[in-house]
């Protein structure tokens, strides 16, 4: 085996207002430019709708909404991180993506214990970057939960 | 082995085309509906199954169907009329043949005691009906049937005209058991060298008090028919047996063979020298080409093998007598080809992109300010034209009828109906719909379902609907039918209705809602889909355990449907399944909604209108009618129900739709942009069902456009008024 501080990842790292963030490189597939999506009923807010991504349907979550840093009004200046969530391919609003880090393993430090309910649900580990804090996003829960959607 | 494997497979299919037919036939007769040739043809359908199996050696599976046939030949000649009760025991005894030929084709031995009473019930009709149907009579009859056809089937004039070359007896000793060996397994590694005929022995059989289990008492006579067998590929089949048991291998046919392998050729020229030979041959003894090596088993072999037209071939009657009258009732070759539906999706999914890419040119081809009359954009009409019909054809090569489900369900409400002791009636409607296969093979399952709910917990007994003033037999009605560019699907019955106390009960019981909840008929009623929700008061072997209707709701939605319930107590209850008809495409109305385009399929749309400011009235605190050539018809404000900025509501186009039978509703619009054919997107696909949504589409544009779902909307919207008490049901609802 080899020793945790070998196995290096690769980060896209993002800002969304003064916090920095990152997803697992893995699970990116593409990152494109905003185009106007068509709004959805009774969506959750952070839900900005769904875009056309060369035929298949593509739903966009702005990403400072869901993580509850106050929503986004979408630019042409924003990206769209195209993801893998489980099954399905989300698209991810942010502002712009700065870079694209590679952290060791063993330099992801366990998120402490927060009560914000948005950290314990994205948040995954924290990496210590030149005197700035990344946190690293789990993406499984960003869509609505599918039996909730139903009832509602 | 592997082309008789692949002649076996067209046998199991051909039954199953074969079963199919029977059952229809018989539900024909049962509601005299019959003709003549109704009778007819439910026989040949029994007599090739028959015929086919006695050429594989499926001897459990030939001798039922012979007790069968002899009965249906009784109703042929009309011995036997074709009545409730005669039809009955036929219909059982077609549910029994399909398990034989499910055996059969598992490779697995039927299980003899389910034979008895379906048998006697035969048997009880054949004793009514007329004393002259004899076992013999109708060997003669069926003969001329045979030889009016030309080129026979292959695999049975295979099994016929090959003489079997080995009998392996074969009777295991205690210790063979005890060593944890498996006859079975060896009588299956027999088959693999060629055909084999079985036999098992009962001599030895004791009667059951005397029978001790650890003792071996059964033994089999294989005969191996086949070419180029030697004698050592039989004896390795037993090498781990050796000494574990008493095994003596006989040839049976000495001279080598000259066919070759078993290619499709040899066998049709076998099934050509098959023809040569039938004419009678004076005896028995009469010269057979083969050496004789073992006079006393060669002799008996003779009136086995090739004399097709002397049913009196001691050994096996039926097998002979089959053998030249299978061919009847070969259905005529349909020309198909069988394509790998990966293909066949790759193809869809172009052909969507196609018309998308289409729809772009086209658009942009008009932006640019091209006459409507030049050549450009009279080619462009012409693409279109094409592209249309490719799509068409295309979606058309996975379209199906729901028959293939819908067929499955007469049997499953008769044995249903034995096991709860009702009286119940099927009828279906609509059986030609077509829909995608996708969705007709995942129906099957949640109709199952909801067909043994309705007999197991809708219907009454025979007793409690006399007393309830109802007639003794219960009523299921299956339906398909195209609607609103999906298809719907009907389930229901005339029994008791949903006991809303008694569900409310068990939904407080189980906590899915609080014990004061305020809960309207149709959220009670509603509440059978919660998880983990099952009424039956005892579980049922009929309705299953745990898994109940949200079982079904869940695999309905997954197929991008919706299930809704209608019950009435003391009525019935009616359960409506809404579906796509999956990757089709659909004809649209696009509209504008505020900034949005959504399309209306054109299915639902009766006409639109431009109704007056006078022509619109409120009716209650938020609701609306529209004055439509005097009539008074609920408008819905498409904006304000999705939630989206319209413009003032005195503006605007109103769409006339018919929601259900003679159910209309007014939808207004902002403006209507035109007709198109649109491909319909998945939503689910990476997000998940939006209400009153029913797909996506791209326009040509290329932005995504909703495709409304009709029905639900209106729907929701009569409930949504119906019920002021909602939000508190369904917050609780959502918290279970």
């Amino acid at each position: 085996m080899a020793d945790a501080s070998d196995i290096r990842r690769e980060l896209i790292a993002f800002r969304i207002g003064e916090q920095r963030f990152g997803v697992d490189i893995r699970t990116v597939r593409e990152i494109r430019g905003w185009s106007p999506a068509t709004p959805l009923p009774q969506a959750p807010a952070y839900v900005k709708g769904v875009i056309n991504l060369r035929g298949t349907v593509l739903p966009i979550v702005d990403l400072g909404a869901r993580l509850g840093l106050g929503s986004t009004v979408p630019t042409a200046r924003h990206v769209i991180i195209v993801a893998r969530v489980g099954m399905k391919t989300v698209g991810l609003m942010v502002e712009a993506v700065s870079d694209i880090l590679t952290v060791a393993e063993a330099d992801i430090q366990p998120t402490p214990d927060v009560s914000c309910d948005t950290v314990r649900m994205f948040v995954r580990g924290l990496i210590a970057l030149e005197g700035d804090m990344i946190s690293m996003l789990a993406l499984d829960s960003l869509l609505p939960d599918a039996n909730l959607a139903d009832a509602a | 082995m592997d082309p008789m494997e692949a002649i076996k497979a067209t046998f199991f299919q051909e039954c199953d085309e074969l079963l199919a037919d029977l059952e229809t036939g018989l539900l024909a007769l049962e509601h005299g509906e019959g003709e003549a040739d109704t009778v007819n043809a439910v026989f040949r359908a029994v007599h090739s199954v028959k015929g086919g199996a006695g050429a594989f050696g499926l001897e459990a599976l030939v001798r039922f169907a012979h007790v069968f046939e002899t009965t249906l030949d009784a109703l042929r000649k009309g011995e036997l009329e074709a009545t409730g009760e005669v039809l009955r025991p036929l219909l059982r005894a077609a549910d029994r043949l399909a398990d034989h030929v499910a055996s059969a084709k598992q490779g697995i031995e039927p299980d003899p005691a389910a034979d008895a009473p379906v048998i006697s019930g035969l048997e009880a009709l054949l004793g009514a009906g007329a004393d002259t149907a004899t076992e013999e009579a109708p060997v003669f009859d069926f003969k001329p049937v045979g030889l009016s056809l030309e080129g026979g089937f292959a695999p049975i004039a295979l099994a016929s005209l090959e003489e079997p070359a080995w009998r392996i007896v074969f009777a295991p000793l205690d210790r063979m058991y005890r060593n944890a060996n498996e006859p079975l397994l060896l009588v299956r590694e027999l088959a693999r060298l060629g055909t084999t005929q079985v036999r098992v022995g009962l001599d030895r059989l004791p009667r059951l008090e005397a029978l001790d289990p650890l003792t071996a008492c059964l033994d089999w006579t294989v005969e191996l028919s086949g070419t180029d067998i030697a004698e050592a590929a039989v004896r390795d089949v037993f090498e781990f047996v050796e000494g574990d048991c008493e095994l003596t291998i006989e040839s049976l046919q000495a001279r080598s063979t000259e066919e070759g392998d078993l290619s499709l050729e040899a066998i049709l020229a076998l099934a050509g020298l098959g023809e040569a030979e039938p004419m009678p041959l004076p005896e028995a003894a009469e010269p057979i080409p083969a050496p004789l090596h073992a006079p006393p088993i060669a002799a008996s072999l003779q009136s086995v093998i090739p004399v097709p037209v002397q049913p009196q071939a001691p050994q096996s009657p039926v097998a002979v007598d089959d053998q030249l009258r299978t061919p009847a009732s070969e259905p005529v070759a349909h020309t198909t080809i069988r394509v790998d539906l990966e293909r066949v999706d790759r193809l869809i999914d172009l052909v969507g992109e196609l018309v998308i890419n289409q729809a772009m040119l086209n658009q942009q081809v008009m932006e640019s300010g091209v006459a409507r009359s030049s050549n450009i954009a009279l080619g462009l009409d012409d693409l279109e034209q094409i592209t249309r019909e490719i799509q068409d054809s295309v979606m058309a090569i996975r379209a199906q009828p729901v028959k293939s489900v819908f067929q499955r369900m007469p049997r499953l409400v008769r044995e249903v109906a034995a096991m709860t002791g009702k009286e119940v009636r099927l009828i279906t409607e609509g059986e030609g719909t077509e829909v995608d296969k996708t969705v007709i093979e995942r129906l099957t399952d949640p109709l199952t379902h909801m067909i043994r709910n309705a007999i197991d917990h809708g219907l009454e007994t025979p007793e409690d609907r006399i007393r309830a003033g109802k007639p003794r037999e219960g009523v299921i009605r299956l339906s398909a039918q195209h609607r609103s560019g999906r298809i719907v699907i009907v389930v229901s019955d005339d029994g008791r209705g949903i006991n809303r106390d008694r569900v409310r009960a068990i939904a407080v019981e189980r906590r899915l809602i609080e014990a004061d909840a305020v809960l309207s008929d149709e959220e009670i009623d509603n509440l059978i889909f919660a998880p983990g929700f099952s009424t039956a008061d005892t579980v049922s072997d009929i309705s299953g355990r745990g898994v109940g209707m949200d079982v079904v709701k869940r695999s309905i939605q997954a197929l991008g449907g919706r299930i809704t319930i209608l019950s009435r107590p003391g009525e019935g209850s009616t359960f409506t399944l809404s579906l796509p008809l999956t990757l089709a495409v659909l004809d649209g109305m696009v509209v504008s909604v505020g900034e949005q385009t959504l399309v209306v399929p054109i299915t639902v749309i009766v006409e639109t209108l431009q109704p007056k400011a006078s022509d619109i009235r409120l009716l209650g605190p938020s609701g609306a009618v529209v004055s439509v050539r005097g009539a008074y018809v609920p408008l819905i404000d498409v904006g304000v129900a999705l939630g989206w900025p319209t413009s003032s509501a005195d503006s605007g186009v109103t769409i006339l739709v018919e929601s259900g039978p003679g159910e209309m509703a007014a939808l207004r619009v902002d403006a209507i942009q035109g007709q198109r054919q649109v491909v319909i997107k998945s939503l689910e696909q990476n997000y998940d069902q939006v209400d009153d949504i029913a797909a996506a589409t791209i326009l040509g544009d290329g932005r995504v456009a909703l495709i409304l779902d009709v029905d639900a909307l209106i729907s929701r919207r009569r409930r949504g008024l119906s019920s002021s008490a909602a939000p508190s049901g369904q917050t609780l609802l959502q918290a279970s």
